[in-house]
C-alpha cells in the first residue's frame, strides 16, 4: 500500500513494502543518496535522518512507521547557497576526512543545537554516538562548539 | 606477480629521482594516449599530468585515490607551486584507470627491484616488458607515498617543467631574454616593456615544446602554496550529500545484488537450494559463484532478505579446525622451535645475553587480526553491454582493478573499463587482490542483463575482512652493568617479515630481528601503517619495561639510547617538553611515552590516561609530535595525525577479529568495537620542519598510540599490557 511522506518539504508517495528501511527508501526510491549505508543495525549513525524534527537511524526505521510524517535529509539541511550553520562550520574547520559518515555525523548535530542550543562536552559526548573511523572527532567537537558559541 | 609494497614504500620515497618523470613524458605512446583521454578542445597538455585551458584554468590529474587523506589538495598545491598558478583557477580530477596514467616508465624502476634482480631490465625485451609492467599496480594508493613520492619527485617536477616551457614560449613571442620575466599567478610579465601574457594564451604554444626533463625547482622560501594550510577541494560536496561514492552509483533500470560468501575462508559452495531467495517480492535471480552465492534483486532490501532466507552449504577448506588460540600456540611454536625464516641484526646477542653481570629480561606479546572497517562497505556496479564491461566504484589502485576485471570477466582490457569514485575509507582494505567484489562484480555483471550494484552487507565486510594480520613475539634483552641495554632480541611469527619497513632506532651493542612465517587461512593484508603497528607496539612497550628493570625514566632512559643530535632524539624531547612531561597529574592519571619511525617519518606520543574504578582504561590527551620533514599542507597533516591516532586507540583499547572452527567471530560495529566521539583524547599535534627528506602522514601517527597508552597504563596501576586489545584485562 502506497505511504504518503513528507520528504525534506515535498509531499512523497512512496512505492516500497512497508518493513522495508527508510534509508533504502530514501537512497534507491527517491535517489537521495546523501544519506549513507554503514551497518543496517543503527550502531554507527551514518544513516541518521531527522523525522519530524527528532534524529532518527533511517536504516533501522520501517518505512511503513513514517506515514504522515516529515523527514529531512542532508540534501535539505541547509538550502543552496545558505548552508546551515554547522556545515558552514564543518569547511571551516576541515571536518571531513573520507567524508562517508559526515551527513550522518552532520544530522546528529543540527538535532542536537536544536535541543540544546549550547550543548557543554557531556552533552556532546551523548548526543554524538555516530562512528567515524577516519578519526575526525577532535574537529567536530571544535566545530559544534564555534556554532554553540556563535549563537550564543 | 606478488606486490612487494616495501619497494613502493622506499622506491617512492625520492630514490627515483627526477629523472623519471622524463622517462614518463619521454614515452610517446602513453603521453598521446593519456592527452587523447583528458584534453579537449581548448585545452593543452604538459605530460599527460597538467592540462592548461584557454581560459587559464588548470586541470591536473591524480594517479592517487584520496579517500580522505587530503592527497588531491594537496599534491595540486605542490603542482600549482612550481608552475606559479593562480591557486584559484586550479582543479584535481582522478587520472582515468589507463595505462597512459599509469606509467610503464614507473614499472621499469619497479619491476626489477621487485624481482630482485636489479639488471633484469636490461636484458627484457619491451615486447615482455610491457607485459610485466601490465600486472603491476601502478596507481597504487598506499605506503603513505602520494606526496612524499608522486608530489615530491613527480608533481613539482611537472609543474616546474610546463613553467619553464611556458617562460620559454613568452621569452620567444615577446623576444625578450627568459630571465627577464617573472610568473606569477598563471601570468607572465615582463617589467622593462610592462607586458603581462596569460598562460592560457601561451599554453597551446608551450605544450607543444618539449619538456625539460631537470627543471629547476623552488627551494622552501620560493614556496607560495607548499606549507600553506589551504581549504581542502574535496570538503563541501562531503558537507552537503553531494559527493557521490562508489556506493551511490545509480544507472537505468539498474538491479542490487548482495553476497554471502563461505564464512571459512578458503571454502566453496558446495550447494544452495535458490527457492527461498526467489519466493521474496523483488528477487529476480540468485548467481552461485565458486565461493559464494549472490542475490539479485530490485533494491538492496529484498536482496539482502533474499539472501537471508537461503542457506547454502559450503565446505571449510580445510580450515575447520583453525582458531585464534590454536594460532597464537603455532607462533609460539614456531619462535620456540623452528628456525627463522629472515634474520637481521648486529653483534653477537647471545653472547651478551649470557654474559656474567647483566640483567636479561624476556616478555610476550600477542596482537590480534585488525579490521580496517571502513565505513563506506564494498559496493561496485557494473554494466556489460556490446562485448563491453563498465564498473564503477572505488579501489586503492585503479588500474589494477580495470586489469581484473577483465581477467575475471574473460575480456581483454580494451573491453573494460573501471571509473574511480569516491571512497567512504580504504585503510588498505581495497587494494585489488584481495577485494573479493572485484572478482563478483565482474562475474555476476556478465551474468545480468542490467546494470548490476553489488553491495555487501556490514556482517559480510566483517566477516569477509583482509585483516591485520594477527601476531607473536618474545622480547628478550639485557641490561649491562652500565644500566644501558647491552643486546636486544624480537622474534615475532606472523605472515610477513616486517624488516624493511621498520626501523629499530636505538644505539644497542648487540640486536638480532628474526621473522618466523606463519601463514593462516586469511589473506596477508595491509591495515593502516602495516606491519609499523605491531613491532612498534612490541619494541615500544618492551623498552618500557627495561626503563623499568633499570630504575630509570622511560624517556630520559629512550632519550639515552638515542643518537645525540639525531632526528629521532629531537622529536622525543620535544613530545617530552610539550607534554610536560615529570609535571604533576591529577590523582589517578599517568602518563605513557613511544617513539616509532614508519613511512619516512618520526613520530613520538606523550599519553595521559587512567582506569575506571570497574577497570575501564580511560585515555585523557595525547601529545603528538611528528618529524616527517616539511608539510605540504599543515592543517590536513594535523588532521592526518589526529586520524592515526585514534585509530591506533581504537585498535589497542578494544578492537580484535577472532577466529572459531576457522570462521570470523565477529558481524558489525556490535561486537567489533570502533571508538567514538565519547572516547576521544584532546589531541595536540606538532610538527618538527626538519628540512629532512619529505616523509609520509596517513600512517606514521598511529603506531606509537597502542605502546603509548599501555605505557601509561603501566604507570597508573603497574599491571603490563602484553596482549592487545586491552579490553577488559584491567578490571
Amino acid at each position: 500500500m502506497p505511504i504518503a511522506a513528507t520528504v525534506n518539504g515535498k509531499a512523497v508517495t512512496l512505492h516500497a513494502d512497508e518493513d522495508t528501511p527508510l534509508l533504502w527508501v530514501l537512497r534507491e526510491e527517491l535517489g537521495l543518496t546523501g544519506t549513507k549505508f554503514g551497518c543496517g543495525i543503527a550502531a554507527c549513525g551514518a544513516c541518521s535522518v531527522h523525522i519530524d524534527g527528532e534524529v532518527a537511524r533511517s536504516c533501522s526505521v520501517p518505512v511503513g512507521s513514517v506515514a504522515g510524517k516529515a523527514i529531512t535529509t542532508i540534501e535539505a539541511l541547509g538550502q543552496p547557497g545558505a548552508p546551515h550553520p554547522l556545515q558552514a562550520a564543518w569547511i571551516a574547520h576541515q571536518v571531513p576526512q573520507c567524508g562517508y559518515c559526515q551527513s550522518g555525523q552532520l544530522m546528529a548535530a543540527a538535532a542536537l543545537l536544536k535541543q540544546n542550543p549550547h550543548p557543554d562536552d557531556a552533552a556532546i559526548d551523548a548526543a554524538m554516538t555516530n562512528i567515524c573511523r577516519c578519526g575526525t572527532y577532535v574537529r567536530i567537537r571544535a566545530a559544534i562548539h564555534a556554532v554553540a558559541g556563535a549563537s550564543a | 606477480m606478488k606486490l612487494q609494497r616495501r619497494y613502493f614504500l622506499f622506491a617512492g620515497a625520492g630514490a627515483l629521482g627526477a629523472g623519471v618523470f622524463g622517462l614518463w613524458w619521454g614515452d610517446r605512446a602513453a603521453l598521446t594516449r593519456a592527452k587523447a583521454l583528458t584534453a579537449g578542445e581548448g585545452q593543452s597538455s604538459f605530460g599527460g599530468w597538467l592540462k592548461i585551458g584557454a581560459d587559464d584554468t588548470v586541470t591536473i590529474y591524480s594517479p592517487h585515490i584520496d579517500f580522505g587523506q587530503g592527497s588531491h589538495t594537496a599534491l595540486a598545491q605542490m603542482l600549482a607551486d612550481e608552475l606559479d598558478a593562480d591557486w584559484a583557477k586550479v582543479r584535481v580530477e582522478q587520472a582515468p584507470a589507463d595505462y597512459a596514467f599509469g606509467n610503464t616508465a614507473l614499472a621499469k624502476l619497479f619491476v626489477p627491484m621487485m624481482s630482485g634482480h636489479p639488471d633484469l631490465v636490461k636484458h627484457l625485451p619491451d615486447t615482455v616488458f610491457s607485459l610485466l609492467a601490465r600486472n603491476v599496480p601502478l596507481q597504487i594508493t598506499g605506503g603513505s607515498s602520494a606526496i612524499r613520492g608522486t608530489g615530491q619527485v613527480g608533481f613539482r617536477v611537472v609543474g616546474a617543467a610546463a613553467r619553464a616551457a611556458l617562460i620559454a614560449t613568452t621569452a620567444e613571442r615577446l623576444n625578450v631574454p627568459a630571465a627577464e620575466l617573472v610568473a606569477a599567478h598563471s601570468r607572465i610579465s615582463h617589467a622593462a616593456s610592462g607586458r603581462v601574457l596569460r598562460y592560457g594564451e601561451l599554453a597551446a604554444a608551450a605544450a607543444s615544446r618539449t619538456l625539460p626533463h631537470d627543471p629547476v625547482l623552488k627551494t622552501p622560501g620560493q614556496f607560495r602554496l607548499i606549507g600553506k594550510p589551504v581549504d581542502r577541494f574535496d570538503i563541501p560536496a562531503k558537507v552537503d550529500g553531494s559527493a557521490r561514492y562508489g556506493i551511490d552509483v545509480v544507472l537505468p533500470d539498474m538491479r542490487v545484488a548482495t553476497v554471502i560468501a563461505a564464512p571459512v575462508r578458503g571454502g566453496k559452495l558446495l550447494a544452495v537450494d535458490h527457492a527461498p531467495a526467489l519466493a521474496v517480492r523483488g528477487v529476480e535471480k540468485v548467481i552461485a559463484l565458486d565461493n559464494a552465492v549472490v542475490v539479485v534483486a530490485n533494491g538492496y532490501w529484498p536482496a539482502l532478505k533474499g539472501a537471508r532466507a537461503l542457506a547454502p552449504k559450503f565446505s571449510d577448506g580445510g580450515h575447520g579446525k583453525l582458531d585464534s588460540a590454536g594460532i597464537f600456540a603455532a607462533q609460539a611454536a614456531l619462535i620456540d622451535t623452528a628456525k627463522p625464516d629472515h634474520a637481521y641484526g648486529s653483534g653477537d646477542v647471545a653472547a651478551a645475553l649470557a654474559s656474567p653481570g647483566v640483567r636479561p629480561l624476556s616478555a610476550e606479546y600477542r596482537v590480534p587480526f585488525l579490521h580496517q572497517a571502513a565505513m563506506e562497505p564494498f559496493a561496485l556496479t557494473g554494466h556489460f553491454a556490446q562485448g563491453h564491461l563498465t564498473v564503477w566504484g572505488a579501489t586503492q589502485d585503479p588500474i589494477q582493478t580495470r586489469n581484473l576485471l577483465a581477467k575475471f570477466a574473460g575480456l581483454s582490457v580494451d573491453q573494460v573499463t573501471f571509473h574511480p569514485m569516491i571512497m567512504g575509507g580504504g585503510f588498505g582494505r581495497r587494494f585489488p587482490p584481495y577485494t573479493q567484489i572485484i572478482e563478483q562484480i565482474a562475474r555476476v555483471a556478465m551474468q545480468v542483463d542490467h546494470p548490476v550494484k553489488i553491495i555487501w552487507s556490514r556482517e559480510e565486510d566483517v566477516r569477509q575482512g583482509a585483516y591485520r594480520p594477527q601476531s607473536s613475539a618474545r622480547l628478550r634483552a639485557a641490561l649491562g652493568p652500565d644500566g644501558r641495554i647491552a643486546a636486544w632480541q624480537t622474534d615475532y611469527a606472523q605472515f610477513a617479515d616486517a624488516e624493511a619497513e621498520t626501523v629499530f632506532p636505538y644505539q644497542v651493542a648487540a640486536t638480532a630481528r628474526r621473522h618466523y612465517t606463519y601463514i593462516s587461512n586469511q589473506v596477508d593484508a595491509y591495515w593502516r601503517s602495516v606491519n609499523s603497528t605491531q613491532l612498534g607496539f612490541y619494541t615500544e612497550s618492551f623498552i618500557d619495561e627495561l626503563a623499568h628493570l633499570a630504575g630509570k625514566d622511560p624517556y630520559q632512559f629512550r632519550r639515552a639510547h638515542l643518537p645525540e643530535g639525531g632526528r629521532h632524539r629531537a622529536v622525543l624531547d620535544a613530545v617530552a617538553s610539550r607534554s610536560g612531561w615529570g609535571t604533576p597529574l591529577a590523582p589517578g592519571r599517568a602518563r605513557g611515552i613511544a617513539l616509532v619511525e614508519s613511512f619516512g617519518s618520526i613520530c613520538a606520543h606523550v599519553i595521559e590516561a587512567s582506569v575506571d574504578p570497574d577497570g575501564t582504561p580511560r585515555v585523557h590527551a595525547v601529545t603528538a609530535v611528528v618529524d616527517c620533514g616539511m608539510t605540504v599542507n599543515p592543517r590536513n597533516a594535523e588532521a592526518q595525525v589526529q586520524g592515526g591516532i585514534l585509530m591506533g586507540l581504537s585498535s589497542a583499547l578494544g578492537e580484535a577479529i577472532t577466529l572459531t572452527a576457522g570462521a570470523v567471530d565477529q558481524s558489525n560495529f556490535s561486537d567489533y568495537p570502533v571508538l567514538k566521539l565519547l572516547d576521544a583524547p584532546v589531541i595536540a599535534v606538532h610538527f618538527i620542519d626538519s628540512g629532512a627528506p619529505i616523509g609520509g602522514l596517513g600512517e606514521p601517527g598511529l603506531p606509537p598510540a597502542s605502546p603509548a597508552l599501555a605505557n601509561a597504563l603501566f604507570a597508573a596501576t603497574g599491571k603490563r599490557i602484553r596482549h592487545l586489545p586491552i579490553g577488559r584485562q584491567l578490571a
